[in-house]
């Protein structure tokens, strides 16, 4: 909501238009303004408009004791919650030298790829829509649902999962549940060869998607890029591998990279991480029946908890990037700072506005949802 | 999964292959609600039998979705910590985040199966609603997310004391319990839900959730404050209150309820009197000229004189024995109760300007009637110190003794002999206070113990609290439950023990007291001493005749008003003597004679200056 954004222009030129996508727009996951500059179809200026969903959760945070947000952090990214919970979780767990249990730490890896995996079909169904193909947009959506059950059984929440808590998590796998989750995968899994045919070979698509939005890997570097649009760059860096956090050490993926950085490309990174997150769950099906143990590590009454002054740092893997919290206690029972580097405000400021610019109109929804961004994440 | 080389695959025809969904049979929802997962996070429910009321719900409501609304239908008991306060909920606020049900120190709320609420712009307060068993609507959709051991967050285990064990605490009188140190303290203090039911049930309502708090902040001081805001006799009812607030704490619903007593004791035990005095201060000093006096300086008389005193008022009390604290000194052991201890309680309150005046029994020493003639009011604090008689046979022979003076004269080191072995009758805590004392006495002459008690009651209904009956047997007393006494058995002149018979029932069908025993099941108990603890009362001599005469009385207990004066304008009672014993209730007796002595003495002074 920049103010400069909304003061009357004076004598524009007669040839070039203004034209606002959003603050409602289907380009992206949630209330976001992009005012472009067109020339005929080019866009010739663009700024990213963001704010609409500005909660001041950071600020939120230090009025509510240590367990109470917990409720409050899966609301800063809607269609990926899961990895705001445990971020969350593991700096408290740092300040407050927490060990938590094996068999949560596992739980913790099954919910957030099961987010990743519903994040990413959101995300490819979205894409889909910004080129006008809105079949694989109701699948993706409808396929999403089937994970959203899943969440349902496990958490008790469709969306917000709140199963993660200081200390490990909520409640252990209902009876049956690895039966069922493996059900689904093994359904997603055989619906990929309807999306290839619909989606990722479509030549109408291929050919909308590619050279769309490109971004080198040196100026995704420069620009703080991360997750699957650096991916999209040729670059193998994931948090999960290259500095790892839960048991993902213990686990066998690969990182799936592409070229040239353009929408395409970003849209098949994300298609080989829906596999290799397909892969993970597989391994936790296999391997959690036999880690016993507790869920969760006991923790002080949560109406008197003081969690020992410090900071902590803690980054792991979203579907959209590297999502980092950093937390700051005065020795008190609410956090005394919080900061969430989220990836989305990268992406959805400084790199969108360069990407569009220079770009036809039709490409600036699908470039802005090739991204991945998250408006209330960018907010915050 | 099949790799797919997308870049030579794609062709404009791959859509195409799609089409044969057309000849795929359509995907249909059947028409019935689909019933939500079994830990699903819906609407409300509770258990109205189970809820209390403690609003802990509220506390940890993260959006202040939660409001605690009186249902005057419900009945309240703050004895037992039930309010008849139900949590409501506002779903415009709520989250569905289910810490109320993770964090509720009875587990009676959960949340149900339920998906969906709407209605019509004219409905819009259906979204704030009373949650019970039922829920939203009316009709049960099942129980989804509840309480479970996974997800309980409240912690049902106190923090365990220190004691002496058996063998070390039986030769002498120290104390057994150690107290919390201070990481103990702040863990137990941790587990506080601040509900404030130790402030309902307290006599005295003292300020628990607040110094509990406060010793979690490690805030010592800011404890005394509260502490002390209410009960001046912190010392000792950190030792030996009969600790209602824990009858009454929430977290002791399913759990055990947090150390209330032994944390005030850690509060006070970190201070010196002098220490306190200046945390707590003097009140009010400017002197109003008025002469307050009060005879017998236990719980009550001195709670009295410390609130009296801090309003400015020349505060006398009046003591028989050696040494001021009445019961809690000559009634109570020495390994429950140190001397030091109490007097610290004392040398705090003495601070405050009061004059304690030992030695000085009313009645003989001074008669009531002067005081009456010297003092504007005058406030009678007598404990229950005479013993009560079984009067069976042979009770009169001089080996049959009373429970309290066997106390008392241990405390005022009254040589006696120790008898070999002794009886003692009565199964309440002074019962097992006077079998442990001799039992520490035995093995310090004799070597061995050998105390037997015989209880009327059984061990369900038993009068003494548990925890005196464990470590009365720990310490070798042998306790028989269900016996009642049937004569003191008196050979050559010489008492040798105690018979007693089977009790078959204890009340009759009126709930009168009219045991009733079975003949045939006698047993002896051999002792050279009988220690009668069958209810003790007060020594009312000091009254005279006439005005015993003119003052009200019910079963032995002195009647007065809600705040403690007699039927004699100039006369206030308070403690034992009229509330039964206890020594928080006569704390709280104190504090409500002092108000009313001062309004009283208010009052004068104003009619003084109209005249």
């Amino acid at each position: 909501m920049r103010a400069e954004n909304y003061e009357a222009r004076n004598h524009p030129p007669s040839n070039e238009f203004e034209i606002n996508f959003g603050p409602n727009h289907p380009g992206i996951e949630g209330n976001y303004a992009l005012k472009v500059k067109v020339h005929g179809d080019e866009i010739v200026a663009a700024r990213a408009d963001g704010g609409y969903l500005h909660r001041g959760f950071e600020k939120l945070m230090e009025q509510r004791l240590w367990i109470q947000n917990i409720a409050l952090v899966p609301r800063i990214c809607v269609p990926d919650p899961a990895p705001m919970e445990v971020a969350y979780s593991m700096a408290v767990e740092q300040l407050c030298g927490l060990e938590v249990p094996q068999r949560a730490q596992w739980l913790r890896v099954l919910l957030l790829e099961l987010s990743r995996l519903a994040a990413h079909l959101f995300t490819f169904g979205g894409h889909a829509a910004t080129t006008g193909m809105y079949t694989p947009m109701f699948w993706g959506v409808a396929d999403r649902d089937l994970l959203l059950d899943l969440f349902e059984e496990l958490t008790g929440g469709r969306v917000y999962s709140i199963y993660n808590i200081p200390g490990g998590v909520r409640r252990d796998i209902p009876d049956d549940f690895l039966t069922r989750l493996s059900d689904t995968l093994d359904y997603i899994d055989s619906r990929l060869p309807d999306y290839d045919n619909l989606l990722f070979t479509n030549q109408v698509f291929v050919r909308r998607a590619r050279d769309a939005g490109p971004v080198s890997q040196a100026q995704a570097l420069d620009w703080g890029v991360t997750g699957p649009n650096l991916r999209a760059t040729g670059l193998a860096f994931d948090v999960r591998r290259d500095d790892p956090y839960l048991v993902y050490d213990e686990l066998e993926f690969d990182i799936p990279t592409e070229q040239p950085g353009d929408a395409w490309a970003r849209t098949l990174v994300r298609r080989g991480e829906l596999l290799q997150s397909i892969r993970i769950l597989r391994q936790v099906i296999d391997r959690l029946p036999d880690i016993g143990g507790p869920i969760r590590a006991p923790i002080p009454n949560p109406l008197a908890w003081n969690v020992p002054a410090g900071e902590a740092y803690v980054r792991i893997e979203s579907s959209k990037g590297e999502l980092s919290w950093y937390v700051v206690s005065d020795g008190g029972d609410k956090p005394y700072r919080v900061h969430i580097r989220g990836p989305s405000s990268m992406h959805a400021v400084q790199v969108l506005e360069h990407l569009v610019t220079g770009c036809r109109i039709e490409d600036v929804a699908q470039i802005m949802f090739s991204l991945d961004a998250c408006p209330p994440e960018v907010d915050r | 999964m099949s790799a797919i080389d997308y870049k030579k695959s794609g062709s404009i025809l791959n859509p195409l292959k799609n089409l044969s969904f057309f000849a795929r049979p359509a995907i249909t929802e059947p028409l019935e609600p689909r019933r939500a997962s079994l830990r699903y996070r819906g609407f409300h429910l509770n258990d109205w039998e189970k809820c209390v009321g403690c609003s802990t719900c509220q506390k940890v409501c993260d959006n202040a979705a939660i409001t605690m609304v009186k249902v005057p239908e419900l009945a309240e008991d703050p004895l037992n910590g039930v309010r008849n306060l139900r949590p409501a909920i506002d779903y415009g606020r709520c989250c569905w985040c289910a810490l109320c049900v993770d964090l509720c120190p009875t587990g009676s709320i959960s949340l149900s199966r339920e998906y969906v609420h709407t209605c019509t712009d004219d409905q819009l307060s259906s979204y704030f609603m009373l949650p019970d068993p039922n829920g939203m609507h009316k009709e049960f959709f099942g129980e989804g997310w509840n309480k479970t051991a996974e997800n309980d967050l409240v912690d049902p285990q106190r923090q365990a004391m220190n004691e002496m064990a058996p063998d070390a605490r039986i030769a002498n009188f120290d104390e057994i319990v150690a107290g919390y140190d201070r990481q103990q303290a702040i863990i137990e203090a941790s587990r506080c839900v601040q509900c404030g039911m130790c402030h309902d049930a307290c006599p005295t309502h003292m300020d628990a959730p607040e110094y509990i708090r406060a010793i979690w902040q490690d805030d010592l001081e800011e404890a005394v404050r509260q502490i002390y805001n209410t009960n001046p006799f912190a010392h000792t009812c950190g030792r030996v209150c009969t600790h209602r607030c824990e009858t009454a704490c929430s977290v002791g619903k399913r759990g055990e309820p947090i150390a209330i007593r032994w944390l005030k004791r850690y509060a006070v035990d970190a201070f010196t009197p002098e220490q306190i005095q200046a945390i707590v201060g003097t009140g009010d000093t400017t002197p109003t000229g008025r002469q307050v006096a009060i005879v017998g300086s236990g719980p009550a008389g001195l709670t009295a004189a410390y609130d009296l005193a801090r309003l400015g008022h020349a505060v006398t009390v009046f003591e028989g024995l050696d040494r001021p604290g009445g019961m809690p000194r000559y009634g109570i052991p020495e390994y429950r109760l140190p001397y030091d201890k109490l007097d610290a309680d004392i040398a705090v309150i003495e601070a405050m300007g009061v004059e304690i005046r030992c030695n000085t029994w009313i009645g003989r020493d001074i008669t009531l009637d002067q005081l009456h003639t010297d003092y504007d009011a005058v406030l009678l604090g007598l404990g229950l110190q005479l013993g009560r008689s079984t009067r069976i046979p042979g009770s009169d022979h001089g080996g049959v003794v009373k429970a309290v003076d066997v106390l008392r004269d241990v405390t005022a080191e009254i040589p006696e002999t120790v008898p070999a072995s002794a009886v003692v009758i009565g199964g309440g805590n002074v019962a097992m206070d006077a079998a442990r004392t001799l039992a520490r006495l035995q093995r310090q002459v004799h070597g061995a113990v050998r105390v037997t008690v015989s209880a009327l009651e059984d061990f369900e209904h038993f009068l003494a609290d548990p925890e005196e009956v464990t470590e009365a047997r720990e310490e070798g007393v042998e306790i028989l439950d269900s016996r009642g006494p049937k004569a003191c058995i008196v050979e050559d002149g010489r008492l040798v023990g105690l018979t007693t018979l089977k009790v078959l029932s204890i009340f009759d069908e009126q709930q009168r007291f009219a045991p009733k025993y079975d003949d045939g099941d006698e047993q002896m108990h051999s002792g050279e001493m009988v220690v009668e603890a069958i209810g003790q009362m007060s020594d009312t001599a000091l009254l005279g005749e006439a005005l015993t005469e003119r003052l009200a009385w019910q079963r032995g207990r002195l009647q007065t008003d809600d705040d403690g004066r007699t039927s004699e304008d100039w006369l206030w009672a308070a403690g034992d003597m009229v509330r039964g014993p206890d020594v928080v209730h006569a704390v709280a007796d104190g504090h409500r004679a002092a108000r009313s002595i001062h309004r009283a003495l208010a009052e004068a002074k104003m009619e003084e200056r109209a005249s």
